[in-house]
């Protein structure tokens, strides 16, 4: 039993592997919940593929370089995050389809520039490999969580004002854009901080999965950023073991194994659940 | 020579995209004055709300705000267009209204939180302070949202439907408040539905159909050969040109723009 769950972690790239993880869990929870309070969850989906086009371009120019394919997310994901802002409003009402098809050609477009290099495998790209998380990715992924953290306590207030009822922060003169924006910059830089160890189509997951789970389990804000947090360090923990044993890449069994917690909410947790409608 | 805290509009026409949603409304709001937004459903009453406020683009025309500032006017949005679900507390909500004062970093003064905590007492739901606003029903909910305008303690209040909605006991308050406002000297804005309330508690009409119908004395607004005119506007724009989003026949507004102008001038003058 101990072999099982702690003899994993006794070799070096397990343990790269658990911090970096362990450092994404208590940054990027809280930007999910507030990406589902906001409506923007289908967002979420967008940055994912959209920072893929940014990583590849890095590296067929850089090759693995971890600074250039990171700069290179960070870029395409900010674009990306502009573009479908400007959509969004452009298109009154459509935006769904419009966001879908900024993601398609955006997912599209990184395979096909990755696929023209030589020495990356794409699955670990898109779905994330523990023996990817070398000391400096590490590093990379506690300096964004160090960064994101407070970050998001300065914005915090206005973002919740804003989410809830944006046309008081408005009136106010609260200068909603500019704080969605700066919330938006943090989910690109944990989406990018991710990859390596999750890969950018499963770094999205380690981020919402936990948040949506954490409406089933606690009724106020705070209650669920930290429950969001809390979940997402038992999935990585028990994604990791289960990537380890299964030999499973470790962004869908950590993924996978939040996916389960979530469940595991929609089904018997205290708040909105199958088990709390029968009560009533 | 404005008085402070008067606000002027004049030939304010304001758009939603390339579709005219208010065309050419002059007239004031003076300070003190209680004055009721009334007008068939499109006309228009809630976008010079926001416009008010500053949440809508001016299109052409001009809003005089005096030496009033962004905190100065506060708005009581419709409670339907708030997402109920969202994880936070009644007082939490009402402390919203300090947002004026405190800005995105300063701490909330425990006076502060005090002040709050009065508001929700004086629309009866000091027992709710740590409830879910998802717990609410509508009455309630609607006010907390009147308890976070109190605490915003503005001079110039802008109500959209107030009274949509709402319980018997929660309309009586929300009543009692407005008049409470008015004899405080505050300048109180409100769109409505019920005729009946407004010729009772509200000196001033303003029946807005995308055009300014009428602006002055309420009994005097209120006509029925008024309310027939702003049907008859009314029945226009839900004709098909207005509502397959295709270009407003710009200049049939215009013309009916020209035909209300005696009335605005009315105003004026009053």
């Amino acid at each position: 039993m101990e072999d099982l769950l702690f003899g994993p972690f006794a070799l070096g790239f397990m343990r790269r592997a658990l911090a970096g993880c362990l450092a994404l869990s208590v940054a990027g929870p809280p930007l999910g919940v507030i990406l589902v309070l906001r409506r923007m969850s289908l967002m979420s989906d967008v940055l994912q593929h959209g920072v893929l086009p940014g990583l590849a371009l890095g590296y067929a120019a850089f090759g693995l370089s971890l600074w250039a394919m990171g700069l290179g997310g960070l870029a395409a994901g900010l674009t990306i995050a502009l573009l479908a802002g400007f959509l969004t409003r452009a298109t009154a009402g459509r935006e769904d389809s419009q966001l879908a098809g900024v993601y398609l050609i955006a997912l599209a477009l990184g395979v096909a520039i990755i696929s023209q290099g030589r020495g990356i495998d794409l699955t670990h790209l898109l779905f994330g490999s523990v023996m990817g998380v070398d000391t400096a990715s590490l590093f990379a992924m506690a300096t964004v969580a160090t960064v994101v953290v407070p970050a998001l306590a300065l914005i915090w207030r206005p973002l919740v004002i804003e989410s809830f009822d944006p046309l008081f922060l408005a009136a106010n003169g609260g200068r909603g854009g500019l704080w969605h924006l700066a919330f938006l910059a943090l989910v690109v830089l944990c989406v990018v901080s991710g990859f390596m160890a999750l890969g950018t189509l499963m770094a999205v997951g380690l981020i919402m999965l936990p948040a949506i789970a954490a409406r089933h389990w606690a009724g106020s804000l705070a209650g669920q950023v930290r429950v969001a947090v809390g979940l997402a360090v038992l999935a990585s923990v028990a994604g990791l073991l289960l990537s380890f044993h299964r030999d499973i890449p470790a962004g869908p069994a950590i993924v996978l194994t939040a996916g389960g917690l979530w469940a595991l909410g929609l089904a018997v947790g205290p708040h909105h659940s199958a088990l709390a409608r029968l009560n009533l | 020579m404005r008085a402070p805290h008067e606000i002027i509009l004049e030939t304010l026409t304001l758009r939603h995209g390339q579709v005219a949603a208010v065309f050419g409304v002059t007239g004031s709001f003076p300070p003190g004055s209680l004055t009721a937004i009334v007008g068939p459903n499109g006309a228009g009453k809630t976008t010079l709300l926001h416009a008010l406020v500053g949440l809508h683009k001016v299109f052409t025309g001009r809003i005089y705000r005096g030496d009033l500032g962004r905190a100065d006017i506060a708005l009581l949005p419709q409670a339907s267009q708030l997402d109920r679900s969202f994880p936070l507390t009644c007082l939490e909500t009402v402390a919203m209204g300090h947002w004026g004062r405190v800005g995105p970093w300063r701490a909330v003064a425990p006076a502060q939180i005090a002040a709050s905590r009065r508001a929700l007492g004086e629309v009866g739901l000091e027992a709710l302070a740590a409830n879910p606003i998802g717990r609410l029903s509508a009455g309630q909910f609607q006010r907390v949202l009147v308890a976070r305008l109190l605490v915003q303690d503005a001079p110039v209040l802008l109500l959209d439907e107030p009274f949509n909605a709402v319980d018997a006991s929660t309309a009586q308050l929300i009543e009692g408040l407005i008049l409470r406002w008015h004899e405080e000297g505050r300048t109180v804005i409100a769109v409505l539905h019920d005729m009946d309330l407004v010729r009772r508690l509200f000196p001033t009409t303003l029946l807005l159909a995308k055009v300014q119908v009428d602006w002055g004395p309420t009994e005097r607004v209120l006509s029925a050969a008024n309310r027939d005119q702003a049907r008859a506007f009314s029945d226009q724009w839900s004709m098909p040109p207005w509502t397959d989003g295709a270009a407003p026949p710009a200049a049939a507004v215009r013309a009916q723009g020209d035909a209300v102008v005696p009335s605005a001038a009315r105003s004026g003058a009053a």
